[in-house]
């Protein structure tokens, strides 16, 4: 068991954590007490950039590095958007912190507006959390009433209104500028990049767009310092040029076959086997794990034997997957079957696309009739190479699609069949015993 | 000056031109394929078939670096050292993936849809597409819906490059059409009760870029590869689009915009485009007629122009009136004709229809609220030979007065223009010739009673509002017994061959002053005549000095 003191969550366990009162009880607020008091917003920049935070919503940008998008001399309308938008398959540490501290996101909403000069932010909130919205709602109006919204805050000149959005059940709403388009009223397609939302988002204005843990961890930062923040994580590989390193806590979640599923705190880089043991519990029923996916559906499969990857943002893509993602896990036990997952992430995504660009529209919907097919037991051998071909044709990686939705609806596919090809061939065989060899292009007998 | 390598072509750009990766291929003469993207509408980037592989060149040492994926060409801009490579294997795998795609659920109905012969997924996948279908995709289905008068809809041809939409919001501004439904279940559609009814409706379809969007004028009426298209100018109103007018055997079966950045750009009204009845309205008149009293009798044209020549020459004072429905051309002839005969002879101005007011779309589209084409052009050739120009109810005043023994009436008009009171002013009239389309209470009491030429069965030019003068030459030919204006006027006028338009513009290019621009030529996007008339004023040098 991994030696380690919340901090993201250090509020959640108390009597009406939600509550002004509680989380002042708790030192809240006090930082931006200070921050307001005397520090410039250059410098609650410089240390957000300092300490190497970087976006928890899945991407894993470099916060600091976004915020200097914004144009320099810029003195016009700045909005902030804050994705709250937590729709990808198997993920909920964004909701624990919506509901259980809702104003340690505030206290980190207030102090990234103030660092980026942003005095409106929207927070775009998943619909299918009504509690959250309740919460954050009452948690706004207690700020207005207290002084940390408004007006010229604390008197220290700085003014900030927050409204929440709430969204219509899109995940696409997740990408920053389907956020942005749904935000305006319009329907959520991705815009094409650039021009980047620093440089013209919401309203044609620059716009910074972040995930809600990752402002909750600019709190932090500003109360415990850059270096306290450096002290957790995965330093930066000094072969890897591209890689930044990953510091600081995260918020981790585990579903699926486990003991104690649910969400924990851990600093970044601890591996898939600590979490699924120590915090999991272990594989339900006396079983051994399969498989998990790291970070949401769209990140891929880490197999058992890569377990002891460190789940940081580098980690997972050393097995092939999209990335750490939003480090919400789920664990596959050793009798579920991959033809599921891969037919559940195809119907999650070929609903979910915009549509917009003709790969992913086409392609999701073509995975996903064919692996309907292959568990229908009409699958041949060679669909497999098929659907691979379709996923490789996805995704801005390839660089067909506008959004990365493409990509994560390709990665399961590819992981999917490349990590568990033996299983899904021996699957075909048996259901399809006479007709799994057909090399036939299309199946004459289409239905 | 920007160069840009385009499949180690270099292609030079001007420092004012902004283009994207496509228009600067184009250039090239290189196409990338594409059906988003339109130069009139603005960029969606979605379709993805334009995808190529760009990079940059070194100015320095003129190394090439190139990115690792691939960028759409249509919201790509092609700057000074920008490098495309738009075949290679990796742009050619993407283009095969998108039309095997877009053909998953595609009915693949072409042997019934109108658009087969001229679809851009029929013809990007001959050219781009795979050789075999490997998707088993469900029963392909073909529904149709009606979305507005003019317009109908083939849902499950559609590829989803929402140019309808995109039009329908940024140049008609009436945003009835929408996508519904998200993913592979997009589908375009319009909100109960507000169907798709505006007046520019009718170019969602020459936007469509696959057989979704049919026009209901021309559907199922000809297979597109039987039409011939001539370049030709809309005379609806005096806007003066450039169109095609594509017909078989000398039927016009449907009117298409032709692409004129000084006119219309890319569009046509649904007035312009629909406007094509008349040519083949069976009660058209097709033979000349000889009135004497009450009787009237079918009369031949041979001799006709002899008969006509020496009856005018003995009424008297002569009179014309030059429709603005007439070309340059044949009004010049004409007026040439009456005053050979009577050296003082009126020139007037036919009726200029008005309707409303001028109406403006995006990209500087508008409709005229004058619906007739040659308006200027005919008030200049009138001022030349009388020094004024003299309007159709100045005309009916002098008409009183009873000095105008004899006139000859060109109307051209596609609807009712003059009534019976108006029409009696001239049964004072020793001698009235009234050229036509329809019979008319004009043409009731015409001494000769001529069948007129439809605008398409003309050749000659037209001046719109904007002083642009456009050449045109002759679509279809004029029903039997119908003779052209200007081939009439040209024997008229006894001069050599066949009427030659072309030949008769160069000789009111030399007698009048205004259409000297025209001199050099006429482009088929046709010749400012502005251009000249600030020269006369010294104008030019103002604005050089501007």
């Amino acid at each position: 068991m991994i030696d380690y003191q919340p901090v993201l969550l250090a509020n959640i366990g108390k009597k009406d954590s939600h509550a002004l009162a509680v989380y002042e009880a708790g030192g809240g607020y006090r930082t931006l007490k200070k921050v307001l008091g005397g520090t410039s917003p250059a410098d609650v920049a410089a240390a957000v950039r300092a300490s190497g935070l970087r976006g928890r919503g899945g991407a894993g940008f470099a916060t600091g590095l976004k915020w200097s998008f914004i144009p320099d001399r810029y003195s016009g309308q700045i909005y902030m958007c804050v994705n709250a938008d937590e729709s990808e398959p198997g993920t909920f540490c964004n909701r624990v912190l919506m509901e259980l501290d809702p104003h340690q996101v505030l206290e980190g909403i207030i102090l990234s507006c103030f660092a980026t000069a942003a005095d409106t932010a929207y927070i775009y909130l998943r619909c299918e959390y009504p509690l959250a919205y309740k919460r954050l709602q009452a948690a706004i109006g207690e700020c207005r009433a207290a002084g940390y919204l408004g007006e010229n805050i604390l008197g220290s000149g700085f003014s900030l209104e927050i409204h929440i959005h709430r969204g219509a059940a899109a995940y696409v709403c997740g990408e920053e500028t389907g956020l942005i388009e749904s935000i305006e009223g319009k329907r959520a397609c991705p815009r094409i990049k650039p021009p980047f939302p620093a440089v013209e988002g919401l309203f044609g204005k620059p716009t910074i767009v972040n995930n809600i843990e990752t402002l909750a961890c600019v709190t932090h930062i500003m109360t415990r310092g850059v270096d306290w923040f450096r002290s957790m994580g995965t330093p930066s590989d000094p072969k890897n040029p591209r890689d930044p390193g990953s510091y600081g806590p995260k918020i981790f979640g585990i579903s699926g076959h486990v003991n104690k599923p649910g969400y924990y705190e851990a600093p970044l880089g601890i591996t898939t086997r600590e979490l699924i043991n120590d915090f999991g519990g272990g594989v339900w029923k006396g079983r051994r794990a399969k498989a998990a996916v790291p970070g949401g559906i769209s990140t891929g499969l880490l197999t058992e034997a890569e377990f002891d990857l460190p789940l940081d943002f580098t980690g997972p893509i050393k097995a092939g997957c999209l990335g750490l993602g939003t480090g919400c896990m789920v664990v596959l036990d050793e009798t579920y079957p991959i033809i599921d997952f891969l037919h559940n992430s195809c119907r999650f995504f070929n609903h979910e696309s915009c549509g917009q660009c003709t790969p992913c529209r086409e392609g999701t919907r073509w995975a996903l009739e064919l692996v309907q097919r292959i568990r229908a037991g009409r699958g041949r051998i060679l669909d497999l190479d098929l659907l691979l071909e379709i996923a490789d044709g996805i995704g801005i990686i390839p660089g067909t699609t506008i959004c990365g939705l493409a990509d994560g609806a390709a990665w399961p596919i590819k992981m999917a069949i490349r990590k568990f090809r033996d299983e899904l061939e021996e699957y075909i065989k048996q259901t399809n015993p006479d007709g799994y060899a057909s090399t036939e292009p299309a199946l004459a007998t289409a239905q | 000056m920007a160069i840009v390598l385009i499949d180690q072509r270099e292609i030079e750009i001007g420092d004012d031109e902004h283009l994207n990766g496509i228009e600067a291929a184009e250039r090239a003469g290189i196409e990338i394929p594409h059906y988003c993207w339109h130069p009139g509408l603005s960029v969606a980037g979605s379709c993805r078939m334009c995808l190529v592989e760009m990079g940059t060149r070194d100015p320095g040492t003129g190394e090439i670096s190139m990115l690792p994926k691939l960028v759409p060409a249509c919201k790509t801009r092609a700057t000074d050292g920008i490098v495309f490579v738009t075949n290679s294997e990796k742009v050619q795998r993407a283009r095969a993936m998108v039309e095997e795609d877009l053909l998953l659920r595609h009915p693949i109905d072409c042997p019934i849809c109108d658009k087969a012969g001229e679809c851009s997924l029929q013809d990007y996948h001959f050219k781009y597409g795979r050789d075999r279908r490997r998707a088993d995709i469900r029963p392909f289905t073909s529904r149709r819906r009606e979305v507005g008068p003019e317009i109908t809809l083939f849902v499950d041809r559609c590829v989803q490059c929402t140019r309808c939409v995109r039009f329908t919001r940024e140049i008609s501004g009436t945003s009835e059409l929408f996508l519904s439904g998200r993913g592979a279940d997009g589908e375009i559609a319009v909100m109960p009760g507000f169907p798709l009814n505006n007046k520019l409706s009718g170019n969602v379809v020459d936007l469509c870029p696959v057989g979704a969007l049919g026009d209901k004028d021309f559907l199922y009426q000809q297979r597109v590869w039987f039409l011939e298209r001539h370049a030709a100018v809309c005379t609806g109103c005096a806007t003066g689009c450039s169109i095609w007018i594509e017909e078989n055997e000398d039927r016009v079966w449907r009117v298409k915009p032709r692409e004129n950045p000084h006119v219309n750009h890319w569009w046509i009204c649904n007035d312009g485009r629909y406007g094509y009845s008349h040519v083949h309205d069976s009660r058209r008149l097709t033979v000349p007629r000889r009135r004497d009293g009450d009787s009237a009798a079918v009369v031949d044209w041979t001799g006709l122009p002899e008969l006509l020549k020496s009856r005018l020459r003995e009424s008297g004072r002569l009179a014309a009136v030059l429709s603005p429905f007439l070309t340059v051309e044949e009004a010049y002839l004409l007026a040439k004709f009456v005053r050979q005969l009577d050296p003082q002879a009126q020139l007037a101005l036919g009726p200029v229809p008005t309707v409303g007011e001028d109406e403006e779309f995006g990209n500087q589209f508008s409709i005229s609220a004058e619906k007739c084409p040659n308006r200027l052009g005919v008030e200049q050739v009138i001022a030349h030979f009388t020094g004024q120009v003299i309007t159709f109810e100045q005309f009916l005043d002098e008409l009183e007065e009873g000095s105008i023994k004899a006139a000859w009436v060109s109307g051209g008009y596609k609807s009712d223009w003059i009534d019976e009171p108006t029409a009696r002013k001239f049964s004072g009239l020793e001698m009235l010739v009234v050229q036509d389309l329809f019979a008319s209470p004009l043409s009731q009491l015409a001494t000769f009673e001529l069948p007129g030429a439809a605008p398409a069965e003309r050749a000659g030019s037209y001046v719109n509002r904007a002083d642009r003068l456009q050449s045109i030459r002759r679509a279809v030919r004029p029903p039997g017994g119908v003779r052209v204006e200007g081939s009439l006027y040209w024997d008229l006028l006894a001069m050599q061959g066949l009427y030659n338009a072309p030949a008769a513009l160069d000789e009111v290019i030399e007698r009048i002053g205004y259409f000297a621009a025209a001199a050099p030529g006429v482009p088929e996007s046709g010749i400012d005549l502005k251009v000249n008339l600030l020269a006369d004023s010294g104008g030019l040098d103002k604005l050089d000095q501007a």
